[in-house]
């Protein structure tokens, strides 16, 4: 994965990031004025995708074959006709949240909680009916917007067919044969949201991110609605991690590609209050698997700032060492060590939906 | 025959033709219209075939509020504009 190279999707386009010995630039702008959502960085041979969330005319996916100089339109995901009296939220496509590519499948996870399958980079896609036609799909709710999503798509990197998906607010759910079956594996998380007898129910947590360690893989952190989680049996269990100082509210959260035990969070202040705590910006890293944590601020603004930073706004370079940041106020840091200093980027851009570095 | 128009904003996306049509309801005109540009529809409709929120249809000056059926009737002379809704922005 190319470290030089990053994506900001933002509310007004697509912007392409070089990395020069001194500094990133904005190398190129694709859609401007379009809501881009998210963005899948060029794979082998420089194909790519962008998902655009038009205003008035809906979800829309594009491909380029030459690394974002230029762009089709290709197809975009289609919900099937609805029964009559089907229960939950219409069936009809309102946002494209995640984008994956793994073992030459591309997976798109929606608004409002379908997983889509393109076997062809876009060319067509399949609703995933095994999951979409769960009975527990009837409990999920909004978590974040008006109806529950798929924001977290985590392929497992070395068995074709095995991936994990999180919803907010409809737990973690693992397949290991490419979408047929489906298992709740939330165990452990613990939502504050609802009634007490209800909170271990798994098929209800809000899990805001959740990102696998590529190198040990059994290993995956959760930022939370109310904490954060680890699990290193690949999600047959969680565990809280206790402690992150100042607040262990947040929605952003990056994980080390080869050391299990680190990650990144981008804390606010609380559930009811979504800004930095005592307005300065940090974030907060761990290197021993959330037993203790650095606050880092260098760098970042320390005094009235009310930055929130989306659940896809931070990005981690293959290095583990590159960082980008990015906020709904349309501030953009980076780090070329590990968090433990950030340049501002960009203080003028759209609000950031997300991040990608490669 | 109807003539259907639809906002010039979708032109920086794709094609859109001006259709003249012998439909009967708005449904029919749209559908005139999708089979000369079939990429039109997803544009104008949702995956449940209703007229997208942030989308209005103007059937000889009078705003449609059928977003389901799309049957409002069309006359041989009807003009239907299909345009954005401030909503949307």
């Amino acid at each position: 994965m190319d470290v030089q190279r990053a994506w900001v999707a933002t509310r007004k386009g697509l912007f392409e990031l070089r990395r020069t010995a001194e500094a990133w630039r904005i190398e190129r702008i694709s859609f401007l004025g379009e809501p881009v959502s998210m963005v899948l960085p060029p794979q082998e041979g420089g194909r790519m995708l962008a998902a655009l969330n038009l205003g008035h005319f809906g979800v829309k996916v594009h491909a380029s074959e030459d690394a974002g100089f230029s762009w089709h339109e290709v197809a975009t995901p289609g919900y099937p006709a609805q029964p009559e009296g089907a229960p939950g939220p219409a069936w009809k496509l309102l946002q494209l949240w995640s984008l994956e590519a793994a073992h030459d499948v591309v997976w798109a996870g929606t608004l409002p909680g379908g997983l889509f399958r393109s076997p062809d980079f876009g060319q067509s896609w399949q609703l995933v009916d095994a999951l979409w036609n769960r009975p527990e799909r009837a409990e999920w709710f909004g978590g974040g917007y008006d109806v529950p999503g798929i924001h977290s798509i985590c392929p497992h990197p070395q068995r074709p067919g095995e991936l994990l998906v999180g919803i907010s607010c409809g737990g973690v759910w693992l397949s290991r044969d490419g979408g047929a079956d489906w298992r709740l594996q939330a165990s452990g998380m613990r939502a504050a949201y609802l009634p007490p007898e209800l909170a271990d129910n798994p098929n209800t947590q809000d899990p805001h991110l959740i990102v696998r360690c590529s190198k040990v893989p059994d290993v995956l952190w959760c930022q939370h609605h109310n904490g954060i989680w680890r699990s290193t049996d690949n999600a047959r269990s969680w565990q809280q991690v206790r402690g992150a100082p100042l607040s262990s509210f947040g929605f952003a959260l990056a994980a080390h590609p080869h050391e299990p035990g680190t990650a990144w969070f981008v804390p606010a202040k609380a559930d009811e209050c979504r800004v930095p705590t005592e307005a300065a910006l940090v974030v907060n890293r761990t290197r021993d698997g959330g037993r203790s944590f650095d606050t880092l601020r260098r760098g970042l603004p320390q005094e009235h700032c009310y930055d929130l930073v989306y659940r896809h706004g931070l990005a981690l370079g293959a290095d583990g060492r590159t960082l980008l940041m990015g906020s709904t106020t349309g501030n953009l840091w980076g780090s070329s060590d590990g968090g433990d200093s950030w340049q501002a980027v960009s203080q003028h851009l759209p609000p950031i939906y997300a991040l990608r570095i490669g | 025959m109807a003539i259907v128009a639809f906002t010039s904003q979708l032109r920086r996306f794709l094609a859109v033709p001006e259709v003249d049509t012998s439909a009967t309801t708005v449904r029919g005109a749209l559908e005139a219209a999708f089979a000369l540009n079939p990429r039109l529809r997803g544009y104008v409709l949702d995956d449940q075939g209703h007229l997208r929120v942030n989308v209005v249809v103007f059937v000889d000056g009078h705003r449609s509020s059928d977003r389901v059926a799309l049957a409002d009737p069309l006359s041989a002379h009807s003009r239907v504009h299909v345009l954005q809704a401030l909503s949307g922005g």
